[in-house]
């Protein structure tokens, strides 16, 4: 076993901490999202990069295959990713709102507004 | 009238409670139905009393609280005694309450009716309960219920002193009855009172006097020190609720639940082969003393008074902690005989409050050609915190020598005359000056006795007073079944 | 037929229902659907909690697929318990929020929020009921997204970004939550939870379930917001609408609650992994920690929403203080808190939106007076913080009894007197806010107001009663919560 076989698992962690420093480290809300979508889609990797099987094919019982790849993860992840989607709309959709409701999109200019507004 | 007796008296002050606020706004029909209250209270509380001096025990259970507590009364001789003090003394209180509430044009006066019901309704749950569970609900309810009292006024300094009232009051209980209450739950698997006590052959060595120290300071109450600070705190409240609260219900439901848990949770006779628990007398007397010392000090009358009953409360819990039968008639014995007197005495500096407005000591000389009724009141009361015969205060002072001698327990002997000769310093002054002085100035406003239902309840009381000098018998019988069973 | 069929209609009725107001555009049509779906959703988990304490768990396959390759849901007493807890609580709350929901929401949004709530609603019961680890995962999703939307239409601005930083913290927690779930199938093959717990139970330790472990705690105690993971919480609460706040306070971290149960319990219990590592420490400190900071910092607040706010967080560390304890009274504690608290907060966040209604955001200042102008609201404000001190009486002090006996059980005095020491913090800020509320003058606010409508007095004195109750007598919570605790002790080694 070589390094490189962990490759998918690898870049897997690598997107999965860029994106949450992202989100950490951005003030920009929209950037925040663009992180957030970045963490979730490492989760994707994880789960299809196992299921895949080298020489394995899809998963339709025909004469001749031995081997099949492991629909299941797809299927899960299918589900992950409408949900992932769901949850960027949702999100740029408040940021639009909180744009409308403070006309700045930077996350230290709208903490000085509300502390300006107590 | 058996079973039923015990919820039935629960159960009245509470609809009169109820009642009560809900006629807020007809003055008349409000303390009229407060006055009915307490007759029907007394009425239902007294038809008890021959069934208990008979032997009998009227229980009921009202609900179960977790699987195997429930909450459930029974009536028994201390708590038969307690539940007669407070629904008596209501009603006396209650009348003097309207002259007082009335005289001094007081706000909010149905919270006050209101609130004081619940608080009634809360020491007859405490008297009559038949299981620690059930004393620790109705003693936090009345804590609470009685806040309002205390923080009547409303105004700044008031609401402080009423903090110190519960911020004590509720720490003390939360942080150390409870996990005492829960401690015994844990090694003896019930809460119930027992006549012999629950923790015998439990329990042994230096946890004995650690759980007597947290149920002791525990019960704030009692106001054993150090922690009596909540009683002077609370003497901000209007009058009527300093005598009947904080001279009789709250304070006596305080030596009463120590009483009850010395009796019925440890058992006289197993606490007093722990060498452990004998550190109690000690405390108690000190208390007695140094509060005694404090009040000497005191120019305030209420305050002067709080210090006063700080002590003859330590007086309830030293007799307790002597362990014996005739001080544990003693104990019992007093809680009746200060009662009578320290109401009478509250009733008289409310009294003098609401004719003259003074509060000071150093007020008073001469007051009592003023006012001849309500310092004739006063000291029949100061006597009998001192203890001279013909009042209450000699009864109870007698058997709690007696069983100090009984036990040969000279600190109590000692404390008990150290304590007489300090009652005496600071209530006699007060009496001469009050009858033999020259009023040092006149008032602005010429003022002759307070308005007559004032006159009229502390009449009573101080009669009260007298009058179980002579007629103690029924209630010497009921407490003799307290230490009958225990030989 | 419908008999056998009601673990699914306990998610399906209020799912398909969100799209129906959606479809009839009418508010108060919307708000009729909802009227009637949330109170079928609390009948049917009532009957399903009256099933299971009669014949033991239940096991339901969809589409006849046998489990472990179908998707089951699976109730046993645990999830009872939670279903009927959320549900009863989400359809109390619809006939109060009617006046709520007309005053502090846009006409025109009303079908929305309602679709949104019964979202919210199906989530929670999805993950409640679900015997299926990714189904968990896409119904607490569901949940959330609808929670964001519920916070957000709050009227104070800062309610957007109260709901946004939620967003980012929960997609984080769910994601978290997802990687576990993930690592966990990778180890064992299957997504059922029974057959997981069984073939973790068999397998020897490899460091992957470690970290399932790991990412599912985190994840999940994002979620329950458990000190230090709570940021999110006061502001969402603070600013959300006062139903939103009801509901969520009372349902959405009891839902993760029980996640944690079961994962933690149910699944791990019989694991090597629980041997090897000791989560109940890091717990037990953590859940100390959240009641003293959040008690602490609850006394300072001058908002009274975020006040209690931060009071939920300090409750909340009662509950995963209780499961720490991991004994049968500790968990017995943390469980009946769950029901406990639920009825507590929900009322006391019920009876803030009543004052909403009459003064807007309710802040310390202007509830000065409010017991001469809303004597009944005041009453059950008082009754519900003396449930958070714990008074006997009410139902905080059942919990605290059982935590308390669980520490002393174990030989932790030090525990039991930390537990009691912080209920005093309670009574600080509980009665900061009544003596503001009896013992000042009216603020201005209040002067003209008077007592809120009963459309949404007495659902918020149906809970208050409810603090009273079952703080007298407990031996239904408590019973019920004893045998779910039992049944999770029994699941571990």
């Amino acid at each position: 076993m070589n390094a490189l076989d962990l490759i998918n698992y690898w870049i897997a962690m690598m997107l999965l901490v860029t994106g949450l420093y992202i989100v950490i480290a951005r003030g920009n809300l929209v950037k925040k999202l663009v992180g957030l979508s970045i963490f979730q889609t490492s989760v994707y990797l994880i789960y299809i990069s196992p299921s895949k099987i080298i020489g394995g094919t899809a998963p339709i019982i025909a004469p001749g295959v031995e081997l099949y790849s492991n629909p299941l993860p797809h299927v899960l992840i299918l589900t992950a990713i409408v949900v992932g989607v769901a949850t960027i709309a949702l999100g740029l959709a408040l940021v639009v709102r909180i744009h409308e409701a403070y006309g700045t999109i930077e996350e230290d200019e709208i903490h000085a507004q509300d502390q300006d507004g107590e | 009238m058996n079973a039923a007796g015990p919820a039935i008296a629960l159960a009245i002050p509470a609809i009169g409670a109820l009642l009560i606020s809900l006629a807020g706004r007809w003055p008349n029909l409000r303390e009229a139905i407060t006055l009915t209250t307490a007759l029907a209270l007394l009425f239902v509380v007294g038809s008890l009393a021959p069934l208990v001096l008979a032997g009998e025990r009227p229980s009921v259970t009202l609900f179960s609280m977790l699987p195997g507590m429930s909450i459930a009364l029974t009536v028994e001789p201390l708590g038969m005694l307690f539940g007669l003090i407070a629904s008596g003394l209501w009603i006396v209180n209650s009348i003097y309450s309207i002259g007082y509430m009335r005289g001094n044009n007081e706000k909010h006066q149905t919270r006050f009716y209101a609130c004081f019901a619940i608080a009634l309704t809360c020491a007859i749950g405490i008297a009559f309960a038949g299981n620690l569970l059930t004393l620790f609900l109705f003693y936090e309810a009345l804590t609470i219920s009685t806040y309002p009292l205390v923080a009547h006024k409303g105004d700044a300094a008031t609401i402080r002193s009423a903090r110190v009232y519960l911020g004590i009051l509720l720490t003390t209980s939360i942080v150390l009855l409870l996990p005492a209450i829960i401690f015994t739950y844990i090694i003896t698997g019930t809460l119930d009172f027992t006549p012999d006590g629950i923790l015998a052959g439990k329990l042994d060595g230096p946890m004995v006097g650690l759980l007597l120290g947290l149920f002791v300071f525990g019960i704030g109450k009692a106001a054993v020190m150090p922690v009596h600070r909540w009683l002077p705190a609370a003497m901000v409240a209007p009058t009527p609720v300093s005598a009947l609260l904080h001279a009789v219900a709250v304070v006596k439901a305080g030596v009463f639940t120590i009483t009850k848990v010395i009796v019925y949770i440890f058992g006289v006779d197993f606490l007093f082969s722990q060498p452990s628990s004998g550190w109690l007398v000690y405390v108690a007397a000190f208390t007695i003393i140094a509060a005694s010392v404090v009040a000497l000090r005191q120019t305030n009358l209420k305050r002067l008074l709080a210090y006063s009953t700080v002590a003859q409360l330590s007086y309830v819990v030293m007799a307790t902690a002597v362990l014996k039968p005739l001080s544990e008639i003693g104990a019992a014995i007093h809680m009746v005989a200060h009662a009578f007197g320290k109401i009478t005495l509250f009733f008289a500096a409310g009294a003098i409050y609401t004719a003259s407005k003074k509060t000071e000591i150093t007020q008073l000389h001469g007051i009592a050609r003023r006012m001849p009724w309500t310092m004739a009141a006063f000291t029949v009361g100061a006597l009998s915190m001192i203890g001279v015969p013909p009042t209450a205060g000699f009864v109870s002072k007698w058997y709690i020598l007696a069983g100090s001698f009984q036990a040969d327990n000279y600190v109590a002997l000692f404390t008990i005359i150290a304590s007489t000769v300090l009652n005496a310093a600071y209530f006699l002054p007060i009496i001469f000056w009050a009858w033999f002085a020259k009023e040092d100035v006149p008032p602005a406003k010429p003022h002759g006795e307070a308005p007559a239902a004032i006159v009229v309840a502390l009449t009573i009381t101080a009669v009260l007073t007298l009058a179980f000098f002579f007629f103690n018998q029924p209630a010497l019988q009921l407490e003799a079944q307290l230490v009958g069973r225990q030989k | 037929m419908i008999e056998s069929n009601l673990p699914a209609l306990q998610v399906v009725l209020p799912l398909v229902a969100a799209p129906l107001c959606v479809l009839l555009r009418r508010g108060s049509l919307a708000w009729l659907v909802t009227w009637s779906a949330t109170w079928a959703t609390a009948a049917i988990s009532i009957a399903i909690l009256l099933r299971v304490l009669d014949a033991g768990t239940i096991s339901y396959t969809f589409g006849g697929w046998e489990p472990p390759w179908g998707i089951e849901y699976r109730v046993d007493i645990v999830n009872a318990f939670v279903l009927v807890l959320v549900s009863v609580i989400g359809a109390i709350i619809v006939p109060y929020a009617r006046r709520s929901v007309g005053a502090e929401i846009r006409s025109e949004q009303h079908y929305l929020f309602w679709a949104a709530y019964l979202l919210c609603l199906t989530g929670l019961l999805g993950v409640a009921i679900t015997g299926d680890a990714f189904n968990v995962f896409v119904f607490l999703e569901i949940s959330s997204l609808a929670t964001y939307i519920l916070i957000a239409c709050g009227q104070d601005r800062r309610a957007l970004v109260a709901s946004y930083q939620y967003l980012i913290m929960g997609t984080i927690g769910a994601t978290f939550i997802v990687i576990g779930i993930g690592l966990l199938y990778l180890m064992t093959g299957t997504l059922n939870l029974a057959d997981m717990a069984q073939r973790l139970s068999t397998m020897p330790l490899h460091r992957p379930q470690l970290a399932a472990l790991a990412f599912l705690t985190v994840g999940i105690s994002l979620k329950l917001a458990l000190f230090p993971l709570h940021l999110w919480l006061p502001n969402a609460y603070a600013y959300a609408p006062s139903v939103s706040t009801a509901f969520l306070s009372a349902t959405a971290t009891k839902v993760a609650v029980y996640l944690l149960l079961r994962f933690s319990y149910s699944v791990f219990g019989q694991s090597h992994v629980i041997e090897n590592i000791s989560v109940e420490a890091v717990i037990l400190a953590l859940s100390v920690a959240a009641i003293f900071t959040a008690s602490l910092v609850a006394i300072f607040q001058d908002d009274v929403k975020r006040m209690f706010a931060y009071s939920s967080v300090a409750q909340i560390g009662y509950i995963t203080l209780g499961i720490s304890l991991a004994n049968q009274n500790g968990l017995t504690g943390g469980i009946v808190h769950m029901f406990n608290h639920a009825v507590a907060k929900g009322a006391i966040f019920m009876l803030l939106g009543c004052v909403a209604l009459q003064i807007g955001q309710p802040l310390m200042a202007q509830m000065a007076g409010l017991a001469k102008r809303m004597p009944m609201t005041a009453a059950g404000l008082v009754v519900g913080g003396l449930s958070l001190i714990g008074v006997p009486g009410t139902v905080g002090f059942i919990s605290k009894w059982y935590l308390v006996v669980a520490a002393i059980e174990k030989g932790w005095w030090w525990l039991a007197a930390l537990v009691l020491i912080s209920s005093m913090l309670a009574a600080i800020y509980v009665w900061r806010l009544i003596e503001v509320c009896y013992f000042r003058e009216p603020s201005p606010e209040l002067e003209a107001a008077g007592e809120a409508p009963l459309s949404m007095l007495i659902p918020a004195w149906v809970l208050v009663i409810g603090c009273i109750y079952f703080g007298l007598d407990a031996t239904m919570t408590a019973g019920t919560a004893a045998s779910a605790a039992q049944s999770l002790l029994e699941a571990t080694r």
